[in-house]
């Protein structure tokens, strides 16, 4: 029997697992969305195209699924262009489908028509304009080919409304036929070989742990992997839940604002094993200076990552599901020699010890003004262990890797490469939705916040109980603290003059406002936001020149960091 | 140490994959000298070769880069192997009748043809290594150059090896 392209659409949704989507109807995906209504997809309508991305980004950052947005031709799909570019930074997988004009219209300038094929070619792994319904099946079973293997990514699908009328036989393609895309995902055991060479001949072994760690679910035999070598262990953002912060080896996070036990580390290692991430600038400080006495082992899926950024002595091109068991193997097979290497490595574990008394991390609290750093330290305390935290970006989001202990995978839920403000709160309802019972609290600024706050009505509407942790400054803090430091304290637009009720704004959508002002407060008003059932916005009115610490400025290097305001 | 590379790159001939392959290179900050593109003997694969230019570390993230699309079906580097290299120049020159003789001279030193003639020009094609293409134009710019057309240059590689696929 035949089927529309609409039908043929959801079919092939249905048959990759897909059992939830978010997006925004309109003129050219209308067919999808009457179709839609007969499909079992439960559909979740945010209140932008941009926050429908954000969501199902969440969504597969916390599921480890392929998250799927629908947006509208012309203004809703350009909405979704900063969801997909983020998406794009942190390599989650997705599939984004936009409406467009009908293929006879195409270049006329029709309305609502936007080129999203050009406009989003260097924000997705790939995108597919679908000119023909015979095609569709075929392009989405490779769409979601693409998404999820090698380096995950966003990948759009364009579809014209006339191709969503069009009818064809349907059947969804058991394989994919790609000529051009085959991702390497077994390593090369020569380079596991000398791999293993350098570790045991390491004295100052540091893992370097990235968003790869996160996107493959290598958890287990990440742990594994340092309880065998006993190096210290440092992450980036993205990286950071896929390594127990609690852990004794742990160093928390490295770079701009890593803690000075890790930069420090870094800088003095003679070896980094570098497991699924990028070096991004944030992380490496001034090249030239970075981990000067190291050698650098790179492994990575992508080998565009792999001496991109940094020169690298062993490149390792592989999944990290692949890499680090055999790792373990090989070196568990040489007890002996493996036994002496860590043996030798002792004065090194002894002397980031003393790094971490030295420096730990800390703040001021002082009787008057409640501490930012505090209020995630308290949160950290009540939550459950499985909590998930999703944040916007800027101060409130450092303090956060800084300051909240991740000890499980996918709990982080944060945009890291990208660096996208109001994404939190739009994150926070897609994890919420993949996981209904349990918490999901979005860390946020009042600067942020604003970005994306339309996203509460979307929280009422589905009774998604996230719980909205606003640190108050009145300020955007990580540009003031910029201009503090580098700019003289000449506060240019930074200062959020028109105080917001968040209270009011809550109540305003249905949901409960919560506030503190008063340090003795924070406790209280964090245990009763966590316990009201429904959506909850807990505002603090934090100490307002408060500055994250450590850092290393721009172009300095990694053990160039400010310790002190 | 900058270098001028010469990349054959074999793509899905499909709609779009040109954009892909130019929006590379602009969007990482990667030079393209010359670009030229047409159908292989395989009619679904297209063949481009570019010249580019940088040092060996730019040379690696562009052939990487380039392997990462999800269309590119092989990148060739040829650099450090042996291939013969030709590129297609037409020009047009003003033909005075002090200089009429002189253009047919250095034509036929070049062993260009003469493609189209008209009282006050000629039309010269010259195939040949890019460099053949720069002594024939500065020979012929004194002589009243008027219009000059290049192709870019086209390579293969010496020798019984054949790139056709994946293989």
């Amino acid at each position: 029997m035949k089927k529309t392209g609409s039908q043929i659409l959801l079919e092939c949704l249905r048959l990759e697992g897909v059992d939830t989507v978010f997006g925004y109807p309109g003129g050219t995906v209308i067919n999808i969305y009457d179709d839609l209504m007969d499909s079992p997809i439960h559909h979740i309508l945010n209140r932008h195209e941009q926050a429908a991305v954000h969501a199902a980004d969440a969504y597969a950052r916390v599921t480890g699924k392929v998250g799927v947005a629908i947006a509208t031709s012309g203004p809703g799909a350009t909405n979704t262009v900063t969801g997909i570019a983020t998406a794009y930074m942190d390599s989650i997988p997705m599939v984004i489908i936009s409406g467009q004009v009908p293929t006879p219209l195409i270049g006329n300038d029709a309305f609502q028509e936007a080129d999203m094929i050009g406009i989003t070619r260097p924000i997705t792994k790939h995108n597919y304009l679908v000119r023909d319904v015979k095609d569709l099946a075929r392009i989405m079973k490779q769409a979601f080919y693409i998404a999820r293997t090698g380096r995950p990514g966003p990948v759009l699908v364009d579809l014209p409304k006339d191709v969503q009328v069009d009818t064809a036989l349907f059947e969804y393609p058991e394989t994919v036929e790609l000529r051009g895309y085959k991702p390497t995902i077994s390593a090369n055991p020569r380079q596991l070989d000398k791999a293993v060479k350098m570790i045991l001949a390491a004295r100052k072994p540091v893992i370097y742990v990235g968003g790869g760690a996160t996107l493959s679910d290598v958890s287990e035999d990440l742990l594994a992997f340092v309880e065998v070598t006993q190096a210290p262990v440092t992450t980036t953002l993205m990286g950071m839940s896929s390594f127990p912060k609690t852990h004794p080896l742990s160093m928390g996070m490295l770079g701009m604002h890593g803690t000075f036990y890790a930069n420090m580390a870094v800088t003095d290692s003679d070896l980094l094993i570098a497991l699924g991430a990028r070096f991004d600038d944030r992380v490496t400080g001034k090249i030239a200076t970075f981990a000067p006495h190291a050698k650098i082992i790179h492994v990575d899926v992508d080998p565009t990552s792999i001496k991109k950024n940094v020169r690298v002595d062993l490149p390792v091109v592989g999944m990290l599901q692949d890499v680090l068991p055999r790792l373990i193997e090989k070196l568990t097979s040489e007890t002996e020699a493996l036994e002496s290497s860590v043996e030798a490595s002792q004065p090194w574990r002894d002397q980031v010890e003393a790094w971490k008394e030295q420096h730990p991390m800390s703040y001021k609290q002082t009787k008057s003004t409640i501490k930012p750093q505090y209020v995630i330290e308290k949160l950290c305390e009540l939550t459950d262990d499985d909590a998930i935290i999703a944040t916007e970006v800027g101060q409130h989001q450092m303090w956060t890797a800084q300051f909240y202990d991740f000890t499980q995978p996918r709990t982080f839920v944060t945009s890291g490469g990208l660096g996208t403000m109001g994404y939190g709160l739009p994150a926070a309802v897609g994890a919420q939705a993949a996981f209904p019972g349990r918490q999901v609290i979005d860390i946020s600024g009042d600067g942020s916040f604003q970005m994306n706050s339309q996203e509460l009505a979307t929280l009422v509407q589905y009774r998604l109980p996230v719980k909205i942790v606003i640190l108050n400054n009145n300020f955007l803090g990580m540009v003031r603290q910029w201009q503090q430091l580098f700019f003289d304290k000449r506060y240019s637009q930074t200062c959020m003059e028109l105080p917001i009720d968040f209270i009011k704004l809550a109540e305003a959508y249905g949901a409960t406002g919560l506030q503190a002002t008063k340090v003795e407060d924070v406790e209280a008003v964090l245990k009763k936001g966590l316990e009201t059932p429904g959506p909850v916005i807990m505002e603090f009115k934090v100490s307002r020149e408060e500055n994250v610490l450590p850092m290393v400025p721009a172009g300095a290097g990694l053990n160039e960091m400010v310790l002190a305001s | 140490m900058k270098h001028t590379h010469t990349i054959s790159v074999l793509v899905e001939n499909e709609f779009g994959v040109l954009p892909r392959v130019a929006g590379l290179f602009s969007g990482r900050g990667f030079n393209i000298d010359s670009l030229s593109v047409a159908p292989t003997l395989d009619p679904s694969i297209s063949r481009m070769t570019i010249v580019t230019r940088g040092d060996d570390k730019i040379l690696e993230q562009i052939s990487k880069q380039l392997n990462k699309l999800i269309d590119v079906i092989k990148v060739i580097d040829f650099t450090d192997q042996d291939y013969v290299e030709r590129e297609m120049l037409l020009v047009k020159v003003t033909a005075e009748a002090e200089t009429r003789a002189e253009i047919l001279r250095v034509a036929d030193i070049f062993r260009a043809k003469v493609v189209d003639v008209s009282p006050r020009s000629y039309s010269l094609e010259l195939t040949g290594a890019p460099e053949k293409l720069n002594a024939f134009i500065e020979l012929l710019r004194p002589l009243g150059l008027k219009e000059l057309v290049r192709s870019g240059p086209v390579v293969v590689g010496r020798g019984a090896k054949v790139w056709k696929n994946i293989d």
